[in-house]
């Protein structure tokens, strides 16, 4: 079968899976629809929670963002898993026995105060939209470049799938979704991995191939190092980014993948306390497959497009190099007519330019993998796209009809609840998919923002909501103004207003904006601090609410008000 | 037993000595190991590795999963002890 046709298949058949089990796991209340009943088992919870994490940027793009940046790449790697470790630690067993629904809720009841609550589904709605807007490009990518469908089409039929699981079965429906879509994710980016390992340094495990030696017996990265040193470029295992931004950027990542709702709100189905702090490390083992992988596949990667293309005739380039041409993901242009490709890091003599994505897109046929991995990948990478826009939509929908409608119209009976959640399921997919056609400028730019906008406005509150007793609403809502409002600035200016100053010479100091939220979030910190001690201390009941989260003991379902 | 009592106040000193001492690690093993002494670890060698580059790309990671493992057990523990487990 050629490989058009086992991508649709399998395509097809994990759609069918989806589908099939969004019908046997709907929800009926709206318990089941915002936290699955809370009886998810730790195990189920990692694996959904590993889903829900890993997007179309984990899955296609992070190997080669690590692949054309060597050692400045472990900022992603560092940042997106150290996280676990403060969600972990810091918040996921106290959010659990505080016992309901959402981030907003939390921060509501923490700080007595429908205001602090407004503000924290802002937050929540912010971050989740610029998020799923790219989530949803992604499913459009992967169904044009390997099913050949224009890019508007992925969208919608991405969008169907979506709109039918998550509407109909809420967060039940897609935490069983996300547990098949990471088995069929990780399956998808194991494989080629395995098999590349084999080929270029006889280790089955990647995670020994990156420290294993190539065929002449020479360590793989001391190769890689000296041949990029060759071509112009740096070291590929030293960076080029000050160590103040290598720094201020992993905070952030990790304190923002710590912050984000669609993570935390996944903490909020297991039964017990100890469930939640047990499935945060089973989480972190089923992303540290893929995370521990992605810098070997990076490293392959970059190698086996050096040795295929650098130098070499273009008549003679192998069969995946031409075939990845025609998609405009790899672009060669013989500047200086020799007929050779020149791969340097001067761009005016450079001949060859590669997309990021290539490094797993392309790495089935690198391999000279059969036809049915390049479907498999496929597969995956949708799998990924679609497990986290779902958790997102999630988000969108709880907020809107639990922390909006039900805030301000407590008598809202539940039947109605679960139909307004529906609805803002819905109306959430299509709004995606509208952005997904016609993506904002912002979408390339979603890790600055989604990632500098939690850390900067969720963590501080939520971590002070819990460790002290004395930080008041006043505190809170304005702390996380502070860091929402200053972090925004910041990368609004470098980013869109005066892109061309986005340079370390002007950042302050050289803090890029991928890492300003680690100031925000320090602003908010001090803000929320000054503020508390200069209003009146919270009430009695917050007092025993926060002693009441501080132990596990009596941690019931999710419960209403 | 109220939760204010100093039974409660002995659980909660034990907790957050627990995290101090397990987010210094995670400090030490990130930040430490895999940014500030990178250069000084990359003298040094795992295998095929460079070791600061290591601690950056494989090593931190794999410190991270210990951490919160460590952190269930010594957190199911002393729960237990103090009798604030759940049934």
């Amino acid at each position: 079968m050629d490989i058009l046709t086992w991508t649709y298949l399998l395509v097809g058949l994990s759609f069918a899976l989806y589908i099939g089990i969004a019908i046997w796991s709907r929800a009926g209340s709206t318990e089941e629809f915002y936290v699955a009943g809370g009886g998810v088992s730790p195990l189920a919870n990692g694996l959904a929670t590993a889903a829900d994490w890993m997007s179309a940027a984990s899955f296609m793009s992070m190997a080669g963002i690590i692949a054309f940046s060597g050692y400045d790449g472990s900022v992603y790697l560092m940042g997106w898993t150290g996280g676990y470790v403060l969600l972990a630690l810091l918040l996921a067993p106290y959010l659990r026995k505080f016992g309901k629904f959402t981030v907003p809720d939390f921060v509501g009841d923490r700080y007595y105060s429908k205001k602090a609550r407004v503000v924290a589904v802002v937050c929540a709605l912010f971050i989740s939209f610029t998020y799923v807007a790219g989530q949803m490009r992604g499913v459009g990518i992967v169904f044009s470049r390997y099913l050949e469908l224009p890019i508007e089409w992925g969208v919608v039929i991405g969008m169907a799938i979506v709109f039918f699981y998550a509407v109909l079965g809420g967060m039940k429906g897609i935490t069983y979704t996300q547990v098949a879509q990471y088995c069929v994710l990780i399956f998808a980016y194991m494989v080629p991995a395995i098999f590349i390992s084999l080929q270029l340094t006889d280790m089955p495990i990647p995670q020994l191939g990156l420290g294993g030696s190539v065929a002449e017996g020479k360590p793989l990265l001391d190769k890689l190092d000296g041949m990029l040193l060759e071509l112009g470029f740096g070291a590929y295992t030293s960076g080029k980014k000050s160590m103040m931004d290598m720094l201020m950027i992993t905070l952030a990542l990790m304190v923002g993948t710590a912050g984000l709702p669609h993570v935390i709100v996944r903490f909020f189905t297991v039964p017990k306390v100890k469930d939640a702090r047990l499935s945060a490390g089973y989480a972190l083992v089923f992303i540290a497959i893929l995370y521990t992988t992605a810098p070997a596949m990076a490293a392959f990667g970059i190698y086996n497009t050096l040795q295929s293309t650098s130098q070499k005739p273009i008549a003679q380039l192998p069969e995946w190099v031409q075939n990845w041409e025609k998609t405009n993901l790899i672009q060669i242009e013989d500047k200086n007519g020799d007929g050779k490709v020149q791969y340097l890091a001067d761009p005016q003599a450079n001949e060859l330019k590669i997309d990021k994505d290539i490094m797993v897109l392309a790495s089935p046929e690198i391999a000279r993998l059969p036809n049915w991995v390049v479907g498999l990948v496929a597969s995956g990478a949708m799998a990924a796209a679609l497990s986290t826009a779902a958790g997102l939509l999630l988000v969108i929908s709880t907020s809107v009809s639990r922390d909006l409608f039900k805030t301000f119209k407590p008598s809202l009976s539940e039947k109605k609840e679960l139909r307004i959640a529906r609805f803002s399921a819905a109306g959430a997919v299509l709004l995606a998919g509208y952005f997904g056609i016609n993506p904002p400028g912002f979408v390339a730019e979603v890790v600055a923002f989604a990632f500098g906008l939690a850390a900067s406005s969720f963590f501080p509150v939520i971590l002070l909501g819990i460790f002290s007793t004395r930080v008041t609403k006043e505190g809170a809502i304005a702390g996380m103004l502070t860091g929402l409002l200053f972090t925004i600035s910041y990368i609004t200016y470098f980013k869109f207003v005066y892109p061309d100053l986005n340079t370390a010479a002007h950042w302050w100091w050289g803090i890029s904006p991928e890492g300003i939220g680690t100031l925000g979030m320090i602003l908010n910190f001090l803000v929320c601090f000054g503020v508390s001690y200069l209003s009146p201390p919270p009430p009695k009941e917050v007092q025993s609410l926060i002693q009441n989260i501080r132990i596990p003991k009596g941690a019931g379902k999710a419960y209403e008000h | 037993m109220s939760p204010s009592s100093s039974h409660m106040k002995l659980y909660w000193k034990k907790n957050l000595q627990t995290l101090a001492i397990l987010l210094f690690f995670w400090a030490l093993v990130s930040f430490g190991c895999g940014i500030v002494w990178v250069e000084e670890l990359n003298a040094y060698r795992l295998g095929g590795y460079k070791l600061g580059f290591w601690f950056a790309q494989q090593g931190s990671i794999y410190a991270f999963i210990a951490l919160i493992f460590i952190y269930v057990i010594r957190m199911n523990k002393l729960d237990r002890e103090f009798k604030v487990n759940e049934e």
